[in-house]
Formats: structure tokens, C-alpha cells, sequence
């Protein structure tokens, strides 16, 4: 027997029927777009668009037409791949680990997190793709036989590894949310009437029938893929932080960096699913199954992840200077106080500081309080990318080299393209896929429904 | 429920082995003192000896903070599974004023130079002209001597008030009516938010005053949070092999199969933690190969090959291989081997984390003299431990959660 203590809060709000959760889900596939969704997607797929304009350009002429100069030859192409791969994490966080820890209230939003992290993906992916300056020629980045012309990759180069671990964790993360949207593809292929509808829906829903067999099966693969993601979760980021950390840069090499890369991945992750959700359960009205507590536990795991973050922050400040290595102390006294102490101030306040508001209860369950800061959150960790990869790189050991760094518009270009390309997937996503996981969502509304958890109490009393 | 079952009462054989392994454990470091000596190397008083007592003072003291530490998060992370066992967890807690007295006992001694174990407690060590002199170590002299006492300190009494006050509210509670506890719950709640907070940072500043600055030149940003993945992981060990007894002995009906299989999870999840934290660790330091950071390994490589090797496998493989099934973390006997084989090798974690910076050189493997500290210090831990566990029920009886804990079911 299952129980549920009554201190819990319900997750899913009213006097709510399996019926209707298959018709709130579905309502967005059948009905028509409403205005708002048409404005938002136009604004995205001309951004988008732009940012196709300048990724052509800068296929067309080279990545000169990047702001990267002679010193700082990394900037924003490596800063905004490993920004979107950060925020692809929540989506497996959610979905896996959350699973393992039997976190009830993933099932409201384990489905959108889950597409967020494919498009966020697809994102990071497009700047590791461009910035070998001729992308013809990536597949060089695989080891491929020297018959085609390349020469093996270098094993030994942490970025080698970042092609493994991202395409690993990209075929993870599609498969397991492919699994999941099974039982609910059946559920709109059951529902739909259009035949042209129907035919898809059928297709996509691989003949699932709803046996006991069929999910037994389910939850077995489910229970393996969440197993083999959750290492995936630690592994993408803790490599992309050895891209920084197995160099002999100071502010870079540092042993703290596998583990607070990977929880400022979740902290930003946790933000973009906060954003877009707060848009889906209000344009889809779906204020039922993602309620104030969902975002309160969404707020907290915020604040978890960005007081780590914090702690890491603090460390490596300390750590500094406790080193006795010069070259360790100037690095980031340079951060804090050099030419681009802007961005380090605006990282420290965005990520260390703004978080700390959700210790109120008010401001944690304040929808307009937490979509403001989701935005901020983002920004912060954005410019967390920025402080360590920029002002390091203009000021390394030879003072001679120093030099500074002004982005292009191409690069501008190229990374709110691809905010507008994550939009635009998502705004699609949104209309042709259930937004919530309605079966999963089902399993707990006896146990976690508001009307059946009154029930249970009035039937304690009797 | 069997009622004479709910009150645990110390077996005297149990109690017999404690005092046995306490007195053996006595006698070996009476012999360890007498006998560690390197005559050749005047620097050398008893070093290994007095390194011996503190990594058993830490590791047991580590085991009931980390145990404390997931008391908290149990009461933050709203988490309901683990009700039934909260006892354990309250009674593996209190053994900290016992461990923290040893371990500030050691801190003083270290003060009055009985022992060498903190370089930067010689005397000198930042006075130009001295023989002690170090320059690397006077750079960053302010951050010893008073105000690492001052930090000391105040960790201590932040852990021990509270451990102390989490404990209280906790049999407070049962001593309600039902609704009434409920209070109590939620002061529990919000005091192990403070905790967590207060936890997250004395954890990692702890392991920088305590563990890191035994080698002084030496830094890495992940030291606390390594040290803290040690702590955590021995502290699930212990409270699992507590439960899979007193479970052999009778008591603990109300516990189901579920619990045990979910502690034998988190064994399995935090040795991965462990692991990971460790290798990162290791891993970039090695690749980078600078002469500042790779002096820690160079010693641990040329002078303790062997224990680092089995430190590692012992902690990441032996766990993976062996509790990676649904079946091996319910079968009791397989939890009891795999658990004290990590313990075991957690303690050689600390081991190998304190004796390269002190013994050095002068380290020939592991001997009777680990093994006789380790002895005493476990005769004590489990005598305390047993002790405060006979002191309380061994069920709770109004936590909001409890319903769910005993009917858990996975």
C-alpha cells in the first residue's frame, strides 16, 4: 500500500478526472493557436533567422568575422556552447535523478524539460559545429580511419572527450524522452479524430496498446535509461569543465571546477525551465498540474544549486590567494577589480546574491518575482561563462600579449539566433507534443490529486 | 508490533566486544608510542603514532557529523522514507561531543608542540631569521594561529547545538499528542535550513583547517568537498550496518525491506560521489603536473603506491560490483560484507589523506599500529553509539511522516 502523508501538499489543484487531464493536455494539439502564441513564434523565427544570416556569413568568410582576436581566441563561441549545454542539464536532472528519488512533482514538468534539453543540445551544438572555421570538414572531429584524410584525434584533448560526452548525452536524452511520450503520443492517437492526425500519432506511438505487459516494460526501460543518465548528468559538464581545468591557465586550473560546473549547469537549467514553464501553464492554462508548489520546489532546488555555486565562487577566491601563486591571486583579482570587473559584479549578484531571495517564502512562490529572476539567473550564468573564459584570456602570463576584447555583431547575431532557434523548437514542440507527461501525471492523482487527498481526510474522521 | 522490541536494550556481548576492542586498542598505542621512533631523523617525535590518533579521533568524529548532516537533509529535503530509522541516525549523531573532544584534545596538544602533525604550529615558522622559518607558509600565516581557533571552535559548537537541538525536538515530538508534533516538525524543518546552510560552508572550511593544512603548501579547491563525500558515505555505511543488525537481533519490525534497500542505495550513489570528487581531484592535478599541486600526489605515488591503489579500488570498484543489483541491496548478509569492506577502506582514505603529509618518507605500510588505533576508536564508537541508542525508543511515534515510512514500499 502506497501512502501519503496529509502535510503534503497537493500537486495536482480542483476536483480533476483522468478524463480531464487527457483533455487539458490535448487541448493545445487540437484547438487553434491563439494570438499570443503567433506573436511570440514570429518573433523568434525572425530572430532565428537572423542568426542564420550570420552563421552564413561567417561560414562564407570565416570566423574572423568573430570578435576573437590573436590572445583572446576563445570568447563568446565557447561561452555560449557551454551556456546552452548548462541549461540542456536540468532536463535529465529532472528526468532522471528526480525519478531515482521517487520526486513526485518531476511529473509536471519532466516532459517540457526534457524537450528544453534536445533544443538546448541542438543549440550548444551549432557553436562547436561553426567554430572549427570550416564545419565541411567536422566530421574530423570523429576518429575516423586515416583513409579519410584526417589525422586520429587527440585523445589525450578534453575537448576530444566533449565530442563523446555531448553526443552521448544527446542520443540519452532523446531516447528517454522518446520512452516517455509512448503511453501519451497512444493517448492522442486514441483521441484525435483528423484521419491525417491519427495516421501520425500512430505512427509515432509505436502500437502502443496500454497492457500491464506495455508498462512493465515502460517502467523497466525508464528505471535503466534514468540509471544511465544520471552518470550522463555529471559526466557532460564535469568534462566541459576540464576543457578549462586540465590547462595550466591560472583562474582555469582548478580542481573544484568537475563539480560546480555540473551544479551551475542544473542552477541555469532549473532557471530556463522555470521561464518557459511560467509562459506554458499560463498560455495553455494548465495552472492545475503546474502549481505554486511546483515552483516553489523549482525555486529551491534554485537555491540549493546557486548557493553551491556560491560556496564554489568563495572557495576559489580563497583558495587564491591561500595558493601563494602569484599568478593564481592576479587572476582573479583581475576579475574582481581588472578592466571587466562589470561582468565579474553582475555573475556575483545574478548567481550568488538574487538567489538568496527565495529563503522568502513570498518571493519563492511569487510568479512574476520568480519569472524575473529566472531571466536574471540566466544572465548570471551567462556571465559566469564570460568572466572565466574572457578577462583570463586577456590577461595571461606575458604582459606584452595583453590585450582586450569587443565582441562583432556577428557574434551577437549568431548566439540570439540561436535564443530565437530554442523559442522557435519549443513554441512548435508546445503544439504537436502533450507538454505534460498526462500518464505519468495520472499515476499520482490519487495520491497527490487536492479532491482525493480531501477525501482521504474526511474519510480518516468518519 | 512486538512491544518489548521497541526499547533496545545493549546486548552484553556487544558490550563485552566494545570493551575488548577498546582495552586491545589501548594497549597497541601505549606500544605505538613507545615504540615509533626514528632515530636518524630528529624532526621525528612519535609522528606516526600521534597521526595515527588523529585520523581515528577524525574518521569516527566524521561519521556522526555526516550522519547529522543527513538527519537535516532528511527534515529539509521533506523526505518521508527514512522515518522509521530516524533513531539510528539520532543515535550515530551523538557520538560528535565524544569525537570532538578527542579531536580538540589533539588541536591543543598540536598548540603545545607534543606533536607535529600542523606544521604552521611550530614555533618561528613565520619569523624571518628562525630555523623554523617558511616563507610560503608565512604568507598566509594570518589565516592560522587565533583565527583558526577562533573557527575551531565555532564549529564545534555550531555542529554540536544543532545536532543537540535537532535530537531534542526530535523526542520532544513523541512525547505530544499528534497534532502538537507537528510543530515540532516544522521547527525541525527550518533548523536544518540553518543547518544546511551553516553545514555547507564549515564543511569545506573545516577540511581546509583540519585535513589541508596538514600539508600546508598545499592547496586544491576541491578538499572540502572530497573530505565531505568521505564523511557521508562512511556515515550511510554505518547507519546501514546498524539497522541490518539490530534488524538480526529482532528489533526494528517496523523498518521495511524498502528502507534497508534505499540506504543500500545511497552507500552505492555516495561511493560514486566519492569516487567521482576523488578522481576529478586526482585527474587534474595529474594532468596539469605543476610543481605547486603535484607535490601532494608525488609522495602518495613513490611512498604509498599501494595504499592509494587500494583505497581507490577498494571505495569505487568493490561498491559498484557489488551493490549495483536490486538482490545484493536487499540481502543483509551481502550489505553487512560490501558496508564493512568500504568502511574499512574509507578509514584507509583518511589514512592515506594524513599520513604522506606527516609520516612522509618514513612510512613502511600499513602495520599493527593503524590497525590498533583503528580498534580503540571503534570499541569507543560503537560503546557510544549503542549507549545513546538504548537511551531512546527506537520508534518514533508522531512524525507527520511516519505513515509513509512504514508503509514504503519499492
Amino acid at each position: 500500500m502506497h501512502a501519503e502523508s496529509q502535510i503534503r501538499e497537493p500537486l495536482i489543484i480542483g476536483k480533476k478526472t483522468y478524463r480531464d487531464i487527457s483533455n487539458d493536455i490535448i487541448a493545445p494539439i487540437e484547438g487553434k493557436a491563439n494570438r499570443l502564441w503567433y506573436i511570440l513564434f514570429t518573433i523568434a523565427s525572425i530572430t532565428f533567422m537572423w542568426g542564420i544570416c550570420c552563421l552564413s556569413y561567417t561560414i562564407g568568410v570565416g570566423i574572423g568575422a568573430w570578435g576573437s582576436n590573436n590572445g583572446v581566441d576563445w570568447a563568446w563561441d565557447i561561452t555560449n556552447f557551454v551556456w546552452w549545454i548548462g541549461i540542456g542539464h536540468a532536463g535529465t536532472l529532472i528526468s532522471a535523478v528526480l525519478l531515482l528519488f521517487r520526486q513526485k512533482w518531476r511529473m509536471a514538468i519532466n516532459r517540457s524539460a526534457e524537450a528544453m534539453t534536445i533544443f538546448a543540445v541542438f543549440c550548444a551544438a551549432i557553436f562547436v559545429l561553426l567554430h572549427t572555421g570550416r564545419p565541411w570538414l567536422d566530421y574530423m572531429l570523429f576518429p575516423l580511419p586515416n583513409q579519410f584524410g584526417s589525422l586520429w584525434p587527440n585523445f589525450n584533448s578534453p575537448l576530444l572527450w566533449d565530442v563523446f560526452a555531448v553526443s552521448t548525452y544527446a542520443t540519452v536524452s532523446i531516447v528517454f524522452w522518446y520512452i516517455g511520450l509512448i503511453p501519451d503520443f497512444a493517448m492522442i492517437r486514441d483521441r484525435v479524430i483528423k484521419p491525417r492526425m491519427k495516421k501520425t500519432y500512430s505512427i509515432l506511438s509505436f502500437g502502443w496498446g496500454g497492457s500491464a505487459r506495455h508498462w512493465s516494460r515502460f517502467e523497466e526501460v525508464s528505471l535503466v535509461l534514468a540509471g544511465l543518465a544520471t552518470p550522463l548528468v555529471f559526466s557532460v559538464h564535469s568534462i566541459v569543465s576540464m576543457d578549462f581545468a586540465t590547462s595550466v591557465v591560472p583562474g582555469w586550473h582548478t580542481t573544484i571546477f568537475p563539480p560546480y560546473f555540473v551544479s551551475g549547469a542544473v542552477f541555469s537549467g532549473f532557471a530556463m525551465v522555470l521561464t518557459l514553464m511560467i509562459i506554458v501553464r499560463k498560455v495553455y492554462k494548465l495552472e492545475a498540474y503546474l502549481t505554486i508548489k511546483h515552483i516553489e520546489y523549482m525555486n529551491i532546488v534554485i537555491i540549493v544549486t546557486g548557493s553551491i555555486v556560491g560556496v564554489a565562487y568563495l572557495t576559489e577566491l580563497f583558495v587564491a590567494w591561500y595558493s601563494g601563486v602569484e599568478w593564481e591571486q592576479y587572476a582573479f583579482l583581475n576579475r574582481a577589480t581588472g578592466p571587466m570587473a562589470w561582468a565579474y559584479w553582475i555573475m556575483m549578484s545574478c548567481n550568488v546574491l538574487s538567489p538568496q531571495f527565495f529563503w522568502f517564502k513570498k518571493l519563492r512562490t511569487s510568479i512574476a518575482f520568480t519569472f524575473v529572476l529566472s531571466i536574471v539567473i540566466n544572465i548570471g550564468m551567462w556571465f559566469e561563462r564570460f568572466v572565466i573564459i574572457v578577462p583570463t584570456l586577456c590577461r595571461t602570463y606575458l604582459p606584452s600579449t595583453w590585450n582586450s576584447y569587443t565582441p562583432s555583431f556577428i557574434d551577437v547575431g549568431i548566439f540570439v539566433g540561436t535564443i530565437g532557434m530554442f523559442f522557435t523548437l519549443f513554441l512548435l514542440y508546445s503544439r504537436t507534443f502533450p507538454v505534460i507527461a498526462q500518464a505519468e501525471l495520472k499515476s499520482i492523482l490519487k495520491a497527490s490529486g487536492e479532491s482525493y487527498k480531501k477525501e482521504a481526510v474526511e474519510h480518516a474522521h468518519h | 508490533m512486538n512491544t518489548d522490541k521497541l526499547n533496545f536494550v545493549v546486548p552484553s556481548k556487544a558490550k563485552m566486544t566494545s570493551m575488548v576492542l577498546m582495552a586491545v586498542g589501548l594497549v597497541s598505542i601505549i606500544c605505538m608510542f613507545m615504540f615509533d621512533k626514528q632515530p636518524d631523523d630528529h624532526h621525528y617525535h612519535q609522528t606516526r603514532a600521534w597521526a595515527n590518533v588523529f585520523v581515528g579521533s577524525f574518521f569516527f568524529t566524521a561519521i556522526a557529523l555526516g550522519a547529522s548532516f543527513f538527519l537535516g537533509l532528511q527534515y529539509a529535503a521533506e523526505a518521508g522514507w527514512a522515518t522509521t530509522i530516524k533513531r539510528i541516525i539520532e543515535a550515530v549523531t551523538w557520538y560528535l561531543p565524544v569525537g570532538l573532544s578527542f579531536l580538540l584534545l589533539m588541536f591543543i596538544l598540536g598548540q603545545m608542540h607534543m606533536h607535529t602533525i600542523y606544521p604552521w604550529m611550530a614555533e618561528g615558522i613565520a619569523t624571518k631569521g628562525s630555523e623554523n622559518y617558511d616563507a610560503i607558509i608565512a604568507a598566509k600565516i594570518g589565516y592560522f594561529g587565533v583565527f583558526w581557533w577562533v573557527r575551531t571552535l565555532l564549529y564545534m559548537a555550531a555542529w554540536i547545538m544543532f545536532t543537540w537541538k535537532l535530537r531534542k525536538n526530535s523526542l520532544d515530538a513523541d512525547q505530544l499528542g499528534h497534532e502538537e508534533a507537528k510543530g515540532f516538525h516544522w521547527k525541525n524543518v527550518k533548523l536544518s535550513a540553518w543547518f544546511m546552510v551553516v553545514f555547507a560552508v564549515t564543511s569545506s572550511t573545516s577540511a581546509w583547517d583540519w585535513i589541508m593544512s596538514i600539508d600546508t603548501h598545499w592547496f586544491s579547491t576541491m578538499m572540502g568537498w572530497y573530505i565531505f563525500s568521505g564523511m557521508w558515505v562512511s556515515a550511510m555505511i554505518t547507519v546501514t550496518i546498524l539497522i541490518v543488525w539490530l534488524k538480526h537481533l529482532g528489533y526494528l519490525e517496523f523498518v521495511t525491506e524498502s528502507t534497508i534497500h534505499d540506504m543500500g542505495k545511497w552507500m552505492f550513489a555516495i561511493s560514486f560521489l566519492w569516487t567521482y570528487l576523488y578522481f576529478s581531484q586526482f585527474m587534474l592535478i595529474w594532468y596539469a603536473d605543476i610543481p605547486e599541486e603535484i607535490t601532494y600526489f608525488q609522495t602518495r605515488w613513490e611512498s604509498y603506491k599501494a595504499l592509494m591503489w587500494t583505497v581507490f579500488f577498494v571505495n569505487f570498484a568493490f561498491p559498484m560490483l557489488m551493490l549495483m543489483s536490486r538482490d545484493s541491496k536487499r540481502n543483509f548478509f551481502f550489505l553487512m560484507f560490501v558496508g564493512t569492506i568500504i568502511f574499512i577502506g574509507h578509514y584507509l582514505d583518511i589514512v592515506m589523506v594524513v599520513m604522506p603529509g606527516t609520516v612522509g618518507h618514513h612510512w613502511t605500510g600499513l602495520s599493527w599500529m593503524e590497525l590498533g588505533t583503528f580498534l580503540f576508536f571503534l570499541g569507543l564508537f560503537i560503546y557510544v553509539v549503542l549507549n545513546n541508542l538504548s537511551k531512546r525508543p527506537l520508534a518514533v511515534k508522531n512524525h507527520p511522516f511516519l505513515s509513509e515510512s512504514l508503509h514504503h514500499s519499492i
